[in-house]
């Protein structure tokens, strides 16, 4: 393998795996946020006990998400020098204000939370979450501004002198209509995986507890209870919000990238009316759209790019030819383009992963839904499910949405190839942004420096994984600890107590505290 | 001041308090196996103590480097782009440890074992040690001289980095952080450790100065002028200040004192560079300026806005958790699940 291929090995392991704690973070910091209000609100134990146990599940996720966040900061230095050159004038700006004013939220607020109980006073403690929670919202909206500039560039003219892009509009950067749909729809998606967390674990102890006789009437009941009832009525609205703001991304694909939509539906030639794909099959390794036979919908890809039933959608081979008018055929012969110089340009993205990745991302979600419809239903009016199956299963699809999640992104993501900045088919030809994958890469960098930290970061990120996974399920099976179940006097002490005053007075017991945090 | 040159200010304010934040926990952090003293369960205590100092600030600490590379990138893609290519390998290694150090001050309380412990404390040292060094070459090597070609890509192959810069660079911030996690920790705890911490700050303080001042020196002298002269005389002398405090046991102004040894230096080192960000040792022809190295000037009129904005907010939360945190903190008999 080339410089070019590890890298991109690198970029996409990396970065997949940093999402997998990003979606837990924003979801579920958000959840933790509202069961702490409830709780502020209400002064029921309950809530106090599951702002706790699930606050420390998001806290022993979050370390891993900014120390995994740390090396997507520098790789655009490391491993894609020419790109930071090329999209510095807008994206470094993005990636800058990201730092500055969600980080630096997120981090020292969430520091004060942890350590803050019992030292500040009751509703101000209730504020630093919230806190850090807008800060989460506030970074993912950054960087999936700067993700779809990307994929859709605005704001931008070309600068004669360099011949890169630069700014001119920083707000239209802000208010691109991709990174609003995209936004919106990692939001949602994240709030998928609290939500089948929640699900998966509150059903597994509400069994456990049924199975060893324990009360139905007890706190530690109501714990698990309205967890899986809170977890199960956000994945079903979450469900129902990715796929109306999933439709808004397809029809702004369909106008943005084509190509990348229609190689996801392996619709190789123009129709109209257009039908979708349910499954596909294909010459094992070819990328050939025409070696793809697919079991068909009439009319309802019609329907998707453009909202009615009769629409033509531009098809895998047309799209091909297109592109290659306006881009040209091959690379130029150029050694900016390292190995590629000169080579035919392939201007579909590998099908198969377009095909599977957008339909695993929806399928993940729908078993998702399922599962949470499924536990409404077998907890309504007080019930308990035993069944093995149910409640497993339901443990199993905790893994679902963060599958759909890593989908979405390899979708989105190896959809644009070749591209790494996308053109931007509204801006005439002559004023076109883009940049290929092939000139992207640090041309003084080695393959062997590359490999070093790619296995380096692999090996570490795999330790990593285990011994997270590991604590995790630790922590889960133990429950609710007894330090949660017997709150430490002062600890807030419930509605009635002076909230002015610091809930805890002194300074001792900062092992507790610890203990919480860590 | 047009903005370049208020960028070129603002990223050096930054990788300063980067180092004068981080600088304490990465030496708290590297003091445990040297300032714990006594039987096995003594020593867990004193490390408790010690590492409870940095517990509610690392994190935010941290985000000063994320918002120094992220303002490199910003401002000066140009240099982003030509110094971390250039120190590839170097740069791993500061992320590697800076990954293992996060997740071990979270995992070191997951058990309550002590061999668990032991190991997930150890983690920490080390990590703050090798990016202690990391950070000091990448730094040294930034402004003291790297092979760059004239297109701003290395030449010579994945160690042409290597050479007195960067190792001058990393003993000056690893010797720095040293004795600034001394004076920190014995201005934030109480007992054995408060006296021991001071004892080490004030015997090694002269000597832990010297890389940091040999560096500014070497700045001022190949490209520097009146002003950072006087601020390297000015850090010069703050050695000097924090260790006559020290000797009279007045650890908050010895903290100031350190703190103004940095101050000074760094102010010197990047004042004499400006306005070079890469040093080349090919030609100097071939230095990457900021000129050529940054971003339109609507672009940098944008950030200016937004991080005057956001800026002195994010100082004065900051700061308010210092606030909070302010007490004195006391080893305490060990609770049962600590
Ligand atoms: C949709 C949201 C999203 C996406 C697409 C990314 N991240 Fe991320 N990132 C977050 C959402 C997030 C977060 C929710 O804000 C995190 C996750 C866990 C955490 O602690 O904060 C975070 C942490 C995090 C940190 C550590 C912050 C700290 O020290 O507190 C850095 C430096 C980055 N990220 C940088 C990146 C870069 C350069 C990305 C592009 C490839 C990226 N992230 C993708
Ligand atoms: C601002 C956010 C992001 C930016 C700027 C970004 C940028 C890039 C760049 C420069 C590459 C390498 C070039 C290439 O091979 O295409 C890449 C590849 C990739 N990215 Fe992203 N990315 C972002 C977010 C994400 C996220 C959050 C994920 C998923 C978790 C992701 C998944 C991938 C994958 C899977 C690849 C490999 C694609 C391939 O090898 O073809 N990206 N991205
Ligand atoms: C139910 C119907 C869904 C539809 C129609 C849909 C549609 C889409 C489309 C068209 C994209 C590509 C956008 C682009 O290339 O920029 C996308 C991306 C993505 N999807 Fe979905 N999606 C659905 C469900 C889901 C589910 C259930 C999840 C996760 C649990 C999910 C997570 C993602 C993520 C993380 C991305 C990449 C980031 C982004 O662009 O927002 N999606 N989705």
């Amino acid at each position: 393998m080339d410089v070019l291929d590890i890298a991109r090995w690198q970029f996409g392991i990396t970065t997949v795996y940093h999402f997998l704690m990003v979606p837990l973070t924003i979801g579920l910091g958000l959840l933790v946020a509202v069961m702490h209000t409830l709780w502020v609100r209400t002064g029921r134990a309950e809530w106090l006990r599951m702002t706790r146990f699930w606050g420390r599940i998001f806290l022993i996720n979050f370390v891993l998400g900014v120390a995994t966040g740390l090396v997507q900061e520098f790789q655009f230095g490391l491993a894609w020098s020419e790109y930071s050159r090329f999209v510095g004038d807008v994206f470094g700006s993005i990636l800058a204000l990201e730092a500055l004013l969600a980080f630096f939220l997120e981090s020292t607020f969430l520091g004060l939370w942890i350590f803050g109980w019992g030292r500040i006073p009751k509703k101000l403690h209730l504020a630093t979450i919230w806190a850090a929670v807008v800060g989460s919202t506030i970074s993912a909206y950054f960087i999936i501004a700067a993700n779809s500039w990307m994929q859709h560039p605005v704001g931008v003219v070309v600068d004669e002198a360099t011949g890169r892009p630069r700014q001119v509009d920083f707000l239209a950067v802000l208010t691109n209509n991709t990174a609003l749909a995209a936004f919106s729809h990692a939001i949602v998606a994240s709030l998928m995986v609290a939500g089948g967390l929640l699900v998966g674990i509150g059903l597994w102890h509400l069994r456990k507890r049924k199975l060893a006789g324990r009360s139905t009437e007890d706190v530690d009941h109501a714990v698990w209870r309205r967890s899986v009832r809170l977890g199960g009525y956000v994945s079903l609205a979450a469900f129902v919000l990715v796929a109306l703001t999933g439709d808004w991304q397809g029809k702004l694909m369909y106008q943005q990238q084509p190509l990348k939509m229609s190689s996801a539906e392996a619709l190789c030639d123009t129709e109209a009316p257009a039908s979708f794909s349910l499954f596909a099959f294909s010459k094992l390794g070819s990328n050939e759209c025409d070696d793809v036979h697919s079991i068909t919908i009439p009319y309802i890809l019609s329907f998707l790019a453009h909202s009615d039933f009769s629409s033509p959608v531009p098809g895998v081979n047309q799209l091909q030819e297109q592109y290659a008018d306006a881009y040209g055929a091959t690379y130029p012969d150029d050694p900016s383009f390292g190995d590629k110089a000169g080579e035919p340009i392939d201007y579909t993205p590998v099908l198969a992963v377009t095909y599977w990745g957008f339909r695993l991302m929806i399928g993940m979600g729908m078993v998702s839904a399922a599962v949470a419809a499924y536990a409404l239903w077998s907890t309504r009016k007080g019930r308990v499910p035993t069944s093995r199956i149910g409640v497993y299963g339901s443990l199993l699809a905790v893994g679902a949405p963060f599958v759909g999640n890593a989908a979405g992104w390899v979708f989105t993501e190896m959809g644009r190839q070749p591209f790494v900045v996308v053109p931007n088919p509204d801006v005439p030809r002559a004023e076109q942004v883009y940049f290929f994958t092939a000139q992207a890469v640090s041309p003084g960098v080695t393959a062997a420096e590359v490999w070093t930290s790619l296995i380096s970061l692999g090996v570490l990120y795999a330790v990593l994984a285990v011994v997270e996974f590991g604590l995790i399920v630790r922590f889960v099976r133990a429950g609710i600890t007894e330090g949660d179940t017997t709150p430490t006097p002062g600890i807030g002490g419930g509605p009635g107590t002076d909230d002015d005053a610091p809930t805890r007075p002194d300074d001792d017991a900062s092992d507790d505290v610890l203990q919480f945090a860590y | 001041m047009d903005l370049q040159t208020l960028w070129f200010a603002a990223v050096t304010v930054l990788w300063t308090g980067f180092l004068l934040l981080e600088g304490f926990d990465f030496g708290v952090a590297a003091l445990l196996p040297v300032l714990s003293k006594g039987d096995p369960a003594q020593r867990r205590a004193d490390k408790n103590l010690m590492l409870r100092t940095i517990g509610p600030v690392w994190d935010g600490n941290e985000v000063w480097l994320v918002t120094a590379v992220g303002a490199v990138f910003a401002a000066f893609p140009g240099w982003y782009a030509t110094w971390l290519p250039a120190m590839y390998l170097p740069f791993v290694l500061l992320l590697l440890a800076l990954i293992v150090r996060a997740v071990a001050f979270e995992w070191r309380h997951q058990r309550h074992d002590a061999e668990w412990d032991a190991t997930w404390t150890r983690v920490i040292t080390g990590g703050s040690v090798v990016a202690a060094l990391a950070v000091g070459g990448a730094l040294g090597a930034t402004t003291l001289g790297l092979p760059v070609g004239a297109d701003g890509t290395r030449v010579g192959g994945a160690f042409s980095w290597v050479g007195w810069p960067v190792a001058l660079g990393a003993v000056a911030v690893l010797a720095y952080s040293l004795v600034h996690g001394a004076v920190f920790l014995a201005l934030k705890t109480e007992g054995p450790v408060r006296e021991r911490a001071r004892a080490f700050a004030l015997r090694w303080s002269p000597l832990a100065a010297l890389p940091l001042l040999a560096w500014a020196g070497l700045v001022v002298l190949r490209s520097g002028g009146v002003v950072s002269t006087v601020l390297w005389l000015v850090a010069a002398l703050a050695v000097v200040g924090t260790w006559t405090r020290l000797k009279v046991d007045r650890e908050g102004q010895a903290f100031l004192g350190w703190a103004l040894v940095l101050l000074a230096s760094a102010a010197a080192v990047f004042g004499a560079g400006y306005p070079t960000v890469v040093a080349s040792t090919v030609d100097p022809a071939f230095d990457v300026v900021i000129g050529t190295a940054s971003v339109s000037d609507y672009t940098l009129t944008v950030m200016t806005w937004v991080a005057g904005v956001g800026l002195p907010v994010v100082l004065g939360y900051q700061a308010w958790t210092y606030w909070v945190f302010r007490k004195r903190l006391t080893a305490e008999p060990e609770h049962a699940h600590a």
